[in-house]
């Protein structure tokens, strides 16, 4: 018999140790305040990151501080700057944390939080709100995102995506299928609301360029008003998924086994793929569809932290939130380019060589 | 090898049943509206700290008898009663603290430890949001000294041999404190000596605490050392009782459709052995 493992059975029942947790999360943090930062101060106007420190102290703590900048400076930083940042970050950590519930609930690596159809609802949404004035004059629409003060886009954006994701899961659950037939119906639903977004893009004549901006992923539509709008949604379906890390980490089990602990895999599914996709809803309304940050973040800290939804879910959060932050700061940097196109040159090639280390993707195969 | 529970066995009035099935029928559905029967009327009851060796061929039904009673396939037809309730009437979380499976066949996540794995097992009892309390931690070192699986603490799921495996998975059962407790082919894998251990730590946790037990063994050896033996046939349980009265000649020809020899060990203990001709080697005739 083998002597005693060096580090008994009692330190892994609690979890991750809390210096591992510390390290993980306070390094997460300390990337959030850098990617932050970063992303205020530089730009095609240069704010010092000394005066971007002190006009956040000033404006958001109400620090004294001595007005060493100019008026044009603190209306960047805080009118444009900030809420495009604090965009870029909700959308990054709720993609991220969404991307890993689907790889965990579907058990397939290659799941992202679009894959249950709330890209292409969302898009067809977005699209025929950005057709609208010229089809119809959506009167109801119009007054209820006049109401909310945001934009038709952002509402039939996040109407579309939820009512795709509610389609698809009506469908799976009448075929009394498992997460084989969710994802197979996801695609399916996919494909047709695809096919009415290539549609309308044919038939949009001048509207193409904003259509395909949009597509793209685009925050230079970054508005206080959305951020608060979206912001509670996002985070309290964050905060609920984190809450049932033990319930994703028995679902890798798969549905016999969940359901011998006490899961019931059918209703669980549906409960944890709801919320993500209200997460991703509420993202995608406010910033097209960003594509590879729900699937390649917990990817890289899966391999970095390992799979403990306990851990891996607000890490996810925090380097989500940094990686888009950053990522935007390069888009802004490349001439304003979307950070769709970013987050794919740096995510795309990544993707593949996670393919080709596809044995050491640690989510079970369906 | 000794399996006999402390209690003797016809103590009627000492019995607390934990699952009696009564004329227990299921079929599972195929496409067409049509319906493959597994089970056609089960009578069975297990009372606490009962062991049930289930034998029966291949299809006979012991696995959908074990999903019946882990509650996660509802009765077809007939009547379930767990702990004293219908079956219907358990939430899946009730039940989880009260019944534990070791399934035959299980795909284990990479990137866990098998302390992690075994402690997955205390979800049914989580009280704390984020970690776990001292009773988790009792269970899960208790359960993985049950299990012979403490020197496998620290090791990846996907490092493990199959036998390593299959103590991982008892272990992540025994952390569940079940009542009842439903093993599917549990020395599978196991050599000699951890399958005798398994056993052995079976029957020491039915005296210590009550837990029934059915296991589900292809092994007749395994099974005659149980106190008590059902055999299904056809999805019906055709004999049940003490081994020697249970496993016959007569019963393992007509079940099993193989031919057996009855031989008496030096203990004077009755053993069935399958009549098996030497192979033919099987090598190339000369010339």
């Amino acid at each position: 018999m083998r002597a005693t493992a060096a580090v008994t059975p009692r330190s892994l029942v609690g979890g991750p140790s809390l210096t591992k947790t510390g390290v993980v999360l306070g390094g997460g943090l300390l990337l959030v305040l850098l990617a932050g930062t970063v992303g205020l101060a530089l730009g095609s106007v240069g704010v010092g990151i000394g005066d971007t420190v002190a006009i956040l102290g000033h404006r958001l703590l109400g620090l004294p501080a001595q007005v060493s900048w100019s008026v044009p400076a603190e209306q960047i930083i805080m009118e444009v700057r900030l809420p495009r940042v604090l965009t870029a970050m909700l959308v990054g950590g709720g993609l991220a944390v969404a991307g890993a519930t689907f790889q965990a609930v579907l058990r397939n690596p290659l799941a992202d939080p679009y894959i249950i159809g709330t890209a292409s609802g969302a898009s067809l949404g977005a699209i025929a709100a950005l057709m609208l004035p010229a089809v119809l004059p959506g009167l109801a629409v119009g007054a209820a995102s006049a109401w909310l003060g945001v934009g038709v886009v952002q509402v039939l954006a996040f109407g579309g995506g939820l009512g795709a994701v509610l389609l698809v899961s009506a469908v799976a659950r009448a075929a009394r299928g498992g997460a084989v037939t969710l994802l197979l119906t996801g695609y399916a639903v996919s494909s047709v609301l695809a096919a009415g977004v290539a549609l309308l893009m044919y038939f949009s004549g001048n509207h193409l360029g904003s259509i395909f901006a949009w597509l793209m992923g685009a925050l230079d539509g970054a508005a206080w008003r959305n951020i608060g709008l979206a912001t509670p949604l996002v985070l309290v379906s964050l905060l609920l998924l984190v809450a049932r890390w033990r319930r994703l980490n028995v679902l890798l089990l798969g549905e016999a086994q969940a359901s011998h602990l006490g899961v019931d895999p059918d209703r669980e599914r549906l409960l944890l793929t709801g919320l993500a996709s209200l997460a991703t809803s509420a993202v995608v309304a406010i910033s097209g569809t960003i594509g590879f940050v729900g699937l390649v973040v917990p990817h890289l800290l899966r391999l970095a932290v390992g799979p403990d939804h306990r851990l891996l879910l607000p890490a996810s959060l925090l380097y989500g939130a940094a990686l888009l932050a950053l990522a935007d700061l390069g888009a802004r940097l490349a001439g304003g380019i979307p950070v769709g196109i970013v987050t794919a040159l740096i995510g795309a090639p990544f993707f593949i060589w996670l393919l080709v280390r596809s044995r050491r993707v640690p989510v079970a195969e369906s | 090898m000794t399996l006999v529970a402390s209690a003797p066995e016809g103590a009627a009035q000492d019995r607390v049943e934990i699952a009696i099935a009564t004329g227990l029928a299921f079929g599972y559905p195929l496409p067409g509206g049509r319906r493959r029967d597994v089970l056609r009327g089960v009578d069975v009851s297990i009372a606490a700290g009962e062991l049930v060796a289930l034998i029966g061929t291949n299809g006979s039904g012991k696995t959908t008898l074990l999903r019946l009673f882990a509650g996660t396939l509802p009765p077809g037809a007939g009547e379930l009663v767990l702990f004293g309730r219908d079956a219907g009437t358990w939430s899946r979380m009730e039940l989880a603290r009260r019944v534990a499976v070791l399934p035959q066949s299980l795909e284990l996540p990479t990137g866990f430890r098998v302390g992690e794995l075994v402690t997955m097992g205390r979800l049914p009892h989580s009280r704390s949001l984020f970690g776990a309390t001292r009773e988790d931690k009792e269970a899960v070192e208790r359960a993985m000294r049950d299990a012979d699986a403490r020197d496998l603490a620290t090791r990846y799921a996907e490092e493990l041999s199959g036998g390593e495996r299959q103590r991982a998975l008892v272990a992540m059962a025994l952390a569940q404190e079940p009542q009842l407790l439903l093993l599917d082919e549990p020395t599978l894998h196991l050599d000699l000596a951890h399958q005798i251990n398994l056993l052995e730590t079976i029957t020491r946790l039915r005296r210590e605490r009550g837990i029934a037990v059915v296991a589900v063994l292809h092994d007749l050896t395994l099974a005659a050392a149980a106190p008590r033996v059902a055999v299904l046939d056809s999805g019906q349980v055709v004999a049940d009782g003490p081994p020697d009265d249970v496993l016959t000649e007569e019963l393992v020809r007509r079940v099993f459709r193989v031919a057996v020899e009855s031989l008496v060990d030096s203990t004077g203990r009755r053993r069935l052995v399958p009549s098996i001709q030497p192979l033919d080697p099987g090598l190339p005739a000369a010339g």
